[in-house]
């Protein structure tokens, strides 16, 4: 049975918006679904109607076996949820907000305090414990959202994106948290506008524009549907570029139309693997390699080729590193 | 029966995480006290003389009168409080994070009027500690302090439950702050500060159907005079209808709120 499982699933506005417009998913337990797109492309409204804040108007979604619609309670009960904005009361400290949401999951009262030790120390907030959060950093308060939505141990897990506005380092500790929990076997819905987050914490990718999913697979199925990945490569001196096009033919698909700042272009499967093999043949009929860059399809590309327009998180990929 | 004990648990927490933002929160504690004292101060040292109008209750002085009406002003208050608090959450976000938890929505309201409860209980504490200051007295003793305690408590719950069904319609704290000067014009319509057969028409007429009236009555009756059956269930009658009447505004207003989402 899938964790998530969805079926033309809607969410329509009054006026007439359609804000999610007929989409289908499933996410399989202990699975990271990585749910991709720009702002306003519908991936909040979606996640809003899976932890049961938002009716949906039109299909139906089912979490841990129980539909959205009919049964929210016994959803509830079975998914973590930390949504775009941290919603801490900041007036309280990290402890006693991991308490409190203990106690809304109806946690034992003797296992209460233990629990919240444990996941304030495994996110690394033990010291900033007894500071109210309002003093926290955006980094630490996304830290603590997270610690509270695994309170109560949850099936599935639903971070709506978590990492927007973080600086690199808090980027990365949740990275790491993510990671850790898919090791555990945690169902994660994963939303982002980041590609590079998307390309390295999920095991699927959906992605939105407009309210419906335009492409789903692994990330490395999507690329792999936009095109090879390609060597830019630069010579040293005045090398005899006919020469190494001759070269490199029997290597790869060596592609017309060169980028600034590169002499040839060479379209190789095998990705980073076929650098040495590339360089060594060069070398051997005297070319001077002077520069060689491997460049990948992105995910954007496939939002590219799927819609027609970039996603606005493209640009800070690398940030994300 | 296990359901019943999760929701007195997690009424209890509610109301304990809004207690704490209360006190952590003095400004927005302090009014609720601060505004009422210095109306009492003012009343109390300017109108004096009001107590030798013809049909004006007999009284020790006029501070043991006006303490009802300085209490129930700090009690309407509270529940402006109340709604703003309860905005905020909704403003913030915390509000989705309970909805989004398996607890019964009831819950979300009850713990913040509990909490009310618990500050309107404070409320009364710190209006008869600065009266039996200035040298006001209790004239029905002990069961006199208690019945104004319980007048006191459960109308601050039911001024609480409107602030909250005003907050859950209205979703931003600002509007619930607009409401400040309709409080004033209620609690003036009533014989909060002044006995209702002196007011003049059509403010006697307003008073007397304005709740407000017999919730201050049903204070000041044990404090100028003593306990008395009929004050005491026009008090306590009042004060149980505003928070049966806005108590059910607020569920249905919470009720609405979930649907409309």
């Amino acid at each position: 049975m899938a964790a998530i499982d969805v079926s033309g699933l809607e969410r329509e506005y009054r006026g007439g918006l359609k804000a999610v417009d007929g989409i289908d998913l499933q996410v399989q337990a202990g699975e990271v679904y990585g749910f991709l797109g720009p702002n306003g492309a519908g991936k909040t409204t979606t996640v809003r109607m899976l932890v049961t804040l938002l009716r949906p108007t039109g299909g139906r979604a089912t979490v841990a076996g129980f539909d959205v619609a009919t049964e929210p309670q016994k959803v509830r009960r079975k998914i973590g949820v930390a949504l775009q904005e941290a919603a801490l009361d900041q007036l309280m400290t990290g402890r006693e907000l991991m308490e409190l949401q203990a106690t809304l999951h109806g946690i034992p009262t003797r296992e209460v305090a233990g629990r919240a030790q444990d996941l304030i120390g495994r996110v690394g907030l033990a010291d900033a414990q007894e500071r109210r959060v309002g003093t926290y950093s955006g980094g630490m308060r996304r830290r603590l959202d997270l610690a509270m939505a695994l309170i109560h141990a949850p099936e599935v897990l639903f971070l709506d994106e978590p990492t927007t506005g973080l600086d690199p380092t808090s980027r990365a500790t949740l990275w790491e948290e993510v990671r850790r929990l898919k090791n555990d076997g945690t169902t994660v819905f994963l939303t982002t506008q980041y590609l590079e987050e998307a390309d390295q914490l999920a095991d699927r990718v959906g992605i939105i524009s407009a309210g419906k999913i335009v492409a789903e697979g692994t990330p490395t199925a999507l690329k792999a549907e936009v095109g090879l990945p390609h060597l830019d490569l630069s010579f040293d001196g005045d090398a005899d570029l006919a020469r190494a096009r001759e070269v490199l033919a029997p290597l790869g698909e060596v592609r017309d139309v060169t980028p600034p700042g590169a002499d040839v272009s060479l379209g190789v499967r095998e990705g980073s693997s076929a650098i040495a093999r590339v360089v060594r043949a060069l070398d051997d009929a005297g070319l001077t390699v002077g520069r060689v860059e491997l460049v990948e399809p992105t995910l954007d590309d496939v939002f590219a080729a799927r819609t027609g327009s970039h996603l606005e998180g493209a640009g800070e990929a690398g940030a994300a590193a | 029966m296990h359901e019943l004990a999760f929701s007195a648990r997690v009424v209890w927490a509610l109301a304990l995480r809004s207690l704490r933002g209360a006190l952590r929160r003095p400004q927005f504690l302090a009014p609720l006290v601060i505004f009422p004292s210095m109306f009492l101060a003012v009343n109390v040292g300017g109108l004096t003389r009001t107590t030798a109008l013809p049909g004006f209750p007999v009284v020790d002085g006029f501070l043991d009168f006006q303490l009802a009406g300085a209490l129930t002003q700090s009690l309407l208050l509270g529940g402006v409080a109340t709604g703003i608090a309860t905005a905020l959450e909704i403003e913030g976000g915390f509000f989705d994070r309970l909805v989004a938890s398996p607890i019964p929505r009831t819950t979300i309201v009850l713990g913040r009027l509990l909490a009310t409860g618990v500050t309107a209980a404070g409320q009364v504490t710190y209006f008869l500690l600065v009266g039996f200051l200035f040298g006001a007295s209790v004239k029905g003793g002990v069961p006199g302090v208690l019945v104004v305690y319980l007048i006191g408590i459960v109308a601050g719950v039911g001024f609480g439950a409107i602030g909250q069904a005003i907050a859950l319609r209205a979703k931003s704290a600002s509007s619930v702050q607009g409401i400040f000067p309709l409080v004033l014009v209620v609690l003036f319509a009533s014989s909060a500060f002044f006995p209702r057969n002196l007011l003049s028409s059509p403010v006697d007429t307003v008073a007397k159907y304005n709740p407000l009236s017999y919730v201050a009555d049903g204070m000041r009756h044990p404090i100028i005079d003593g306990v008395g059956a009929t004050s005491l269930l026009e008090g306590v009658g009042s004060a149980l209808l505003v928070v049966l009447v806005a108590g059910a505004i607020a569920l249905l207003a919470l009720r609405g709120r979930l649907r409309e989402a």
